[in-house]
């Protein structure tokens, strides 16, 4: 299957290790991605806040080229995917979308309204099937214990994700982590905030965050956490050390991008997935699935 | 039909008071709600087991408890959808110290609507007649004023989990009430001192942007969505020295200048260029990106075509701009 690819800007800056890995897997799956170079940031919900009139248009802009390729999009990024699909909600309303096309006409696109951005997790379950990716496990991560972190934007608001009619996407997590042979570790941070946002203006809460969710899973027994957001990762992989000493308790549990998750269970090295770039070490993960280092 | 209830008990007056869940099989009728099963509870199987409750419509606020681990009204809610493998789990609201069973005390929640003043302001010469709000404004203000203070929104939030002192989404959402409020503030309607107020810490910029509050609210509130609304209006009112406000104009500059984020230029921008203490706190970790190949590029190339975005970045936000 083919899909305009919106990467989003995290796996090209601050996780440099999603991008390949996600590129890795989808070729091994047979998923055909196209790149849509032109296609701006979404605005992440913070340009938002100054002008959402703004960031609709810039997601229509985004949407009007895949509708041009006649392909529909899929995204590496929760965050990309909630507010695309917030965006998107808005914009079934067709004065909305006129105006919106206004803004557009200058650079001849028009976003027609059919289009559906699909994080690679919704694609996986619903487009792919788990049983594609079941067969190309050659290592199955048996006896890893892995809990679950969605974070905010792929589970919330329920009506722009359209939950009521995709139901699956309510345990997509969970499904991806028994596809891969390991066992669901289930907490009740799975689906609260990672504190990103916040992290540049109230760092305290930001960090008490990132250690009540890692040392929740922790505590439960998990070897790792999941997670389909680049943003969580960053702040629950790259700040875990400062809020493990914050928290005033050491906490070192490993936090996989979902494609890297699935690529180790591929057989693909963790070279190929870029876990040398994870700041919590991953190599007792590693050496229990023998991947070795 | 029978519905199959597990609820969180708590009885202070016991001796080491613990909660404890216990599971109830009622029988109601089969379009009945989570509320008419806990009644069912109280009638029919332990007269002690204490909830809130009164309009049964949705209006009155009394009845928000968490169902399946997230706030919502048992009135509104039909116990044939809430049922998950065969039971329905409810417990009292988060984020507010239980009293009794499904009760919690909401001191700390009028505390904050009290905080934000909730009564009009105005600044200025009285009119010789009544003040002049028009249609507009006053239906724009309809969605907001539909809150009916059941908490749900603050038995959510996910700041409120880690610092009590955040003003919260109600008290943020009936704030906004009034900055938008055109009879409130100065002769142009600004509400500048309630706006000042709320950009300090605890304020506005301390909300996550979680939409737990927006997913709770059974109203259409959108508390979270206030939030935002409050921060356009502080920083269009001139209160732009937060990190809050920093980031947002770093951001919207990076995208509208190439296109997409410069993720390397954010963090410096939003605590301040000039802020060399809060700066050197990020140089452990800066340098933690580096060694781990984890830095974002140093030269931020624009997209492809990144002009086509200044252009509507300069033609959405120009009809924007306020006098």
């Amino acid at each position: 299957m083919k899909y305009a690819f919106f990467p989003g800007c995290v796996s090209r800056g601050g996780c440099p290790e999603l991008y390949p890995a996600t590129k890795l897997i989808c070729e091994k799956l047979g998923i055909e991605l196209q790149e849509m170079p032109a296609a701006s940031c979404t605005g992440a919900g913070v340009l938002q806040e100054k002008n959402e009139l703004l960031g609709d248009t810039l997601n229509a802009r985004t949407f009007a080229m895949a509708e041009a390729l006649g392909l529909p999009i899929l995204t590496i990024c929760s965050t990309c995917q909630g507010v695309m699909s917030q965006a998107n909600h808005r914009l079934k309303n067709l004065d909305y979308r006129a105006k919106v096309n206004e803004f557009l006409a200058e650079e001849g696109l028009e976003y027609k309204g059919n289009a559906n951005p699909k994080h690679l997790l919704w694609v996986l379950v619903e487009d792919i099937g788990v049983d594609k990716i079941l067969e190309l496990i050659t290592r199955p991560l048996a006896g890893v214990r892995m809990a679950p972190f969605y974070g905010c934007y792929i589970v919330r608001p329920t009506d722009a994700l359209e939950f009521e009619d995709n139901p699956e996407r309510e345990t997509a997590l969970e499904k991806i982590i028994e596809t891969i042979g390991a066992t669901v570790v289930d907490f009740a941070g799975k689906t609260r905030c990672c504190g990103f946002p916040i992290l540049t203006i109230n760092e305290r809460n930001s960090m008490t965050m990132v250690a009540n969710h890692t040392s929740e899973a922790k505590d439960l027994g998990a070897d790792a956490m999941i997670t389909p957001c680049p943003l969580c990762h960053l702040n629950l992989d790259s700040f875990q050390p400062k809020a493990a000493s914050q928290a005033g308790r050491p906490i070192n549990l490993p936090i996989l991008h979902m494609p890297q998750a699935i690529g180790l269970a591929m057989g693909l090295s963790p070279k190929e997935m870029g876990l040398q770039r994870h700041i919590v070490n991953t190599k007792p993960l590693l050496t229990k699935i023998g991947a070795g280092v | 039909m029978d519905v199959t209830i597990r609820v969180k008990r708590f009885d202070p007056e016991v001796a080491d008071p613990q909660s404890y869940w216990q599971e109830f099989t009622v029988s109601i009728e089969d379009n009945g709600t989570v509320l008419d099963a806990l009644i069912k509870i109280r009638e029919d199987n332990d007269g002690a087991f204490s909830l809130r409750c009164s309009c049964r419509s949705s209006i009155c606020g009394s009845c928000a408890v968490r169902i399946n681990g997230h706030a919502g009204l048992a009135c509104k809610t039909q116990a044939a959808t809430a049922i998950k493998d065969g039971v329905i789990t409810v417990e009292p609201m988060g984020n507010m110290p239980v009293i009794k069973d499904l009760v919690v005390n909401f001191d700390s929640f009028w505390d904050k609507i009290m905080e934000v003043e909730p009564y009009l302001k105005p600044e200025g010469p009285e009119p010789e007649a009544e003040y002049i709000a028009s249609n507009e404004s006053m239906l724009h203000l309809s969605d907001v004023t539909s809150c009916i203070m059941c908490g749900s929104c603050v038995s959510d939030c996910t700041v409120l989990e880690v610092d009590p002192s955040f003003l919260g989404p109600a008290a943020l959402a009936k704030a906004y009430r009034f900055t938008a409020d055109p009879r409130d503030g100065n002769e142009k309607g600004v509400s500048k001192d309630r706006l000042e107020e709320l950009t300090k810490p605890s304020g506005m910029w301390d909300c996550t942007r979680c939409m737990e509050c927006v997913q709770a609210c059974p109203k259409g509130v959108a508390p979270m969505d206030r939030i935002m609304a409050l921060r356009d209006q502080a920083m269009e009112a001139g209160f732009t020295n937060t990190n809050g406000a920093r980031h947002t104009e770093a951001f919207s500059d990076s995208v509208g200048h190439s296109g997409w984020l410069d993720e390397l230029r954010l963090v410096p921008k939003s605590v301040g260029m000039t802020n060399v203490t809060a700066l050197l706190g990020y140089a452990p970790i800066a340098i933690q990106a580096l060694t781990h190949g984890k830095m974002p590029p140093i030269i931020h190339k624009k997209l492809p075509d990144a002009k086509n975005v200044k252009k509507i970045f300069d033609k959405v936000e120009k009809p924007m701009e306020r006098d």
